[in-house]
């Protein structure tokens, strides 16, 4: 996994509560066996017409946001199904931090198992992050785990929680079974006498 | 000792290690497996020359992707590769597989209890957010991503931060007509689609305790649409009496020894829970959801809710999108809303029982011509159990299609699919845009509802039918 510790990007704001993963990344799209190349299909049927045609209203499609690797979205991100397919695709797409008022359970954790860092903002700091990226051309967020805080160009500072243990993988990309094989013994002396 | 919950007993026999700021390291007795979140698993394994540490307490079937028609013919490539993949990784690894050939074979959370695999006490884990359908037995149960899966396959061990505990108490009983589902949807429907991110809830009540095991089942699976990380239901004699036999389950002198054993699991008197949330059974109708999220759902006596009569913004527009989506105009009551296709089945609904419900309700009627109805069932056993029972020619005589077993239009990967536009009475669990066919407009049912519905041809207060299908009873 690759490790997060500092980035800076464009902030796409996604205007719309309760995204769940069946949006993220439609059903057709998980047949494949691999983990790569799930990009091209993030939020399928909002981006693309049935001929597959781009639509031009949908905010990953507009020019300003195209490029966006930071994205803002409302209450309830990444619901529904487990499918880890959905952070795939939005790592795969470029994005590397998701900043939203909340997040389903399995679908925050799968994020941290793919070097995407999900922050939790309060409402009113989300507001203000949908407002200025909608204002704004190119409206950069810089995003510094090490030092816990949101910041952009123009002095705003949003500092942000996350677990001291997820963070600490998360700065080190490291790997969870390699960390859980660690205590070998306990697990098989806890076989032992299941 | 100081009195502890359900969860809290279950947790802690589990935890192999702990440390302060650090995820609990959990041990997982049962770990399902499906053919859609384990491919990148498995290659994970290989690429770090891994091998399964318990295949013996690893247990496969395909059920996502299965067409339900002519099911040995996928002839989506993609899928069918899925398919052979999963037979490949279980070979290779040594994981018992029911694939298409055998008799287990079914939705994976039909398929764990029926076979006795899930079993009070126990932590069970699979690559799939209806996971939390195993509670209905006091079993901690949860959905998880794929790198966990592999974890999981690696180690038999989960790293997890504890849950908060909330209780969900049902007091009363559920009226005339009014079924588990109908619950489900109502306490989303009240509470929304995160209230519980972040607990596992344990059910309680005198409403829970008269539901049947795969009732319960049905409250469990949907707890997930409420966000909570899974739901626990206290084993009693209704759970015993249904696993009793079953083929995985213990058996004979230790089935007695795990009975007793499943009974010392329930909630301590006086133990307490984070969070407590009462509901009155008796308030609750037959629900049918009119939006693209399970919480956007309303009694069948009611309309369409106006955009306008939501609390903030943000909800307001959500209702706003998802009318759109759903091509309905405020207003409108429930009860004409009309309807193209009926899905029957899923992990939520498919099981025996939901087969008997809706076969009770279809019996002797038609189905509308504009519909296409189609059942089903949850397993290749639930699906030779409605065969004997003659569910299948009441079904048939009645106008529905008889499927074979899986997870079908559920989430539409095999077939099974909505066109644009359609709108659909589902006993499914997930309403969200596209999820059963782009376009396609879905409304959460019960079995009950949906067979109304199809017969209708729109929505219909089932309580009604019920009524009518008693008194003639009492008159024959």
């Amino acid at each position: 996994m690759n490790p997060f510790v500092i980035h800076t990007g464009v902030a796409a704001p996604l205007d719309r509560v309760n995204v769940d993963t069946d949006a993220i990344i439609p059903k057709q799209f998980l047949k494949r066996i691999e983990r790569s190349g799930f990009g091209q299909f993030l939020f399928y049927e909002w981006r693309f017409e049935v001929d597959g045609s781009p639509i031009d209203s949908f905010i990953l499609n507009t020019p300003a946001y195209k490029d966006a690797t930071v994205l803002l979205a409302r209450n309830n991100f990444g619901c529904g199904s487990s499918r880890e397919h959905a952070p795939w695709a939005l790592l795969d797409y470029g994005f590397r931090a998701i900043i939203a008022p909340s997040f389903a359970d399995i679908f925050y954790n799968n994020c941290f198992k793919n070097g995407i860092l999900p922050i939790k903002l309060s409402e009113e700091q989300v507001d203000e992050l949908f407002k200025r990226a909608q204002g704004k051309e190119n409206y950069q967020l810089t995003i510094d785990l090490q030092e816990q805080v949101v910041k952009d160009n123009d002095g705003l500072s949003y500092p942000f929680e996350v677990d001291a243990y997820r963070r600490y993988c998360l700065l080190n990309g490291l790997d969870d079974i390699g960390i859980t094989l660690q205590y070998e013994d306990k697990i098989a002396a806890y076989e032992a006498r299941r | 000792m100081k009195p502890r919950t359900m969860f809290e007993k279950i947790w802690q026999n589990h935890v192999i290690h702990e440390e302060a700021g650090k995820p609990s390291l959990l041990y997982i007795d049962l770990h399902l497996v499906h053919e859609v979140t384990s491919p990148q698993a498995f290659e994970g394994l290989r690429l770090a020359g891994r091998k399964v540490r318990r295949p013996d307490l690893t247990f496969a079937t395909m059920d996502h992707n299965v067409p339900t028609a002519d099911r040995f013919n996928v002839k989506d490539p993609i899928s069918r590769q899925q398919m052979e993949t999963l037979t490949q990784n279980c070979e290779e690894f040594g994981i018992t597989l029911a694939d298409l050939n055998s008799p287990d074979q079914g939705i994976v959370h039909v398929i764990g209890p029926e076979l006795g695999l899930t079993t009070p006490g126990k932590t069970i884990v699979c690559g799939d957010s209806h996971t939390s359908t195993h509670g209905a037995f006091g079993a901690l149960a949860f959905g998880i991503g794929t790198s966990e899966v592999e974890h999981v396959l690696a180690t038999q061990c989960l790293q997890q931060s504890k849950p908060k505990t909330m209780e969900v108490r049902v007091n009363g009983d559920l009226p005339f007509g009014v079924s588990a589902k109908d619950l489900i949807l109502a306490i989303i429907a009240k509470y929304g689609t995160d209230f519980a991110t972040g607990y596992v809830i344990e059910y309680t009540g005198e409403a829970i305790r008269k539901l049947t095991m795969e009732e319960r089942m049905t409250v469990c699976n949907m707890t997930i649409e409420g966000g909570a990380r899974a739901g626990l239901i206290a084993p009693d004699q209704t759970t015993f009496d249904y696993l009793k036999g079953k083929r995985y389950a213990p058996q004979g002198e230790d089935f007695l020894a795990a009975v007793e054993a499943w009974k010392q699991l329930v909630t301590d008197e006086g133990a307490t829970y984070d969070t407590v949330v009462e509901i009155e059974a008796s308030e609750i109708a037959p629900q049918v959801t009119w939006g693209t999220s399970p919480g956007m759902g309303t009694d069948i006596t009611k309309t369409v809710p106006a955009p306008e009569s939501f609390e903030t913004a943000n909800q307001r527009k959500a209702a706003q999108d998802a009318l759109a989506y759903m091509g309905l105009t405020p207003g409108t009551p429930m009860s004409e809303i009309k309807i193209d296709r009926v899905f029957i089945g899923s992990c939520t609904n498919g099981r025996i029982e939901d087969l008997r419900k809706a076969a009770e309700v279809a019996k002797g009627r038609k189905v509308a011509p504009s519909v296409h109805a189609m059942v089903v069932p949850g397993s290749q056993l639930v699906k030779q159990i409605a065969e004997q029972e003659g569910l299948h020619l009441i079904f048939q005589e009645a106008g529905f299609d008889w499927r074979e077993s899986g997870c079908s239009m559920c989430l539409a990967m095999n077939p099974d699919i909505l066109s644009e536009g359609e709108r659909c009475a589902s006993t499914s669990n997930r309403n969200f845009e596209g999820r059963q066919g782009r376009g396609g407009r879905t409304h959460l049912v019960s079995p009950e509802m949906a067979a109304a519905a199809a017969i209708a041809g729109h929505f219909v207060d089932v309580r009604e039918w019920k009524r009518e299908n008693a008194s003639k009873e009492v008159f024959q």
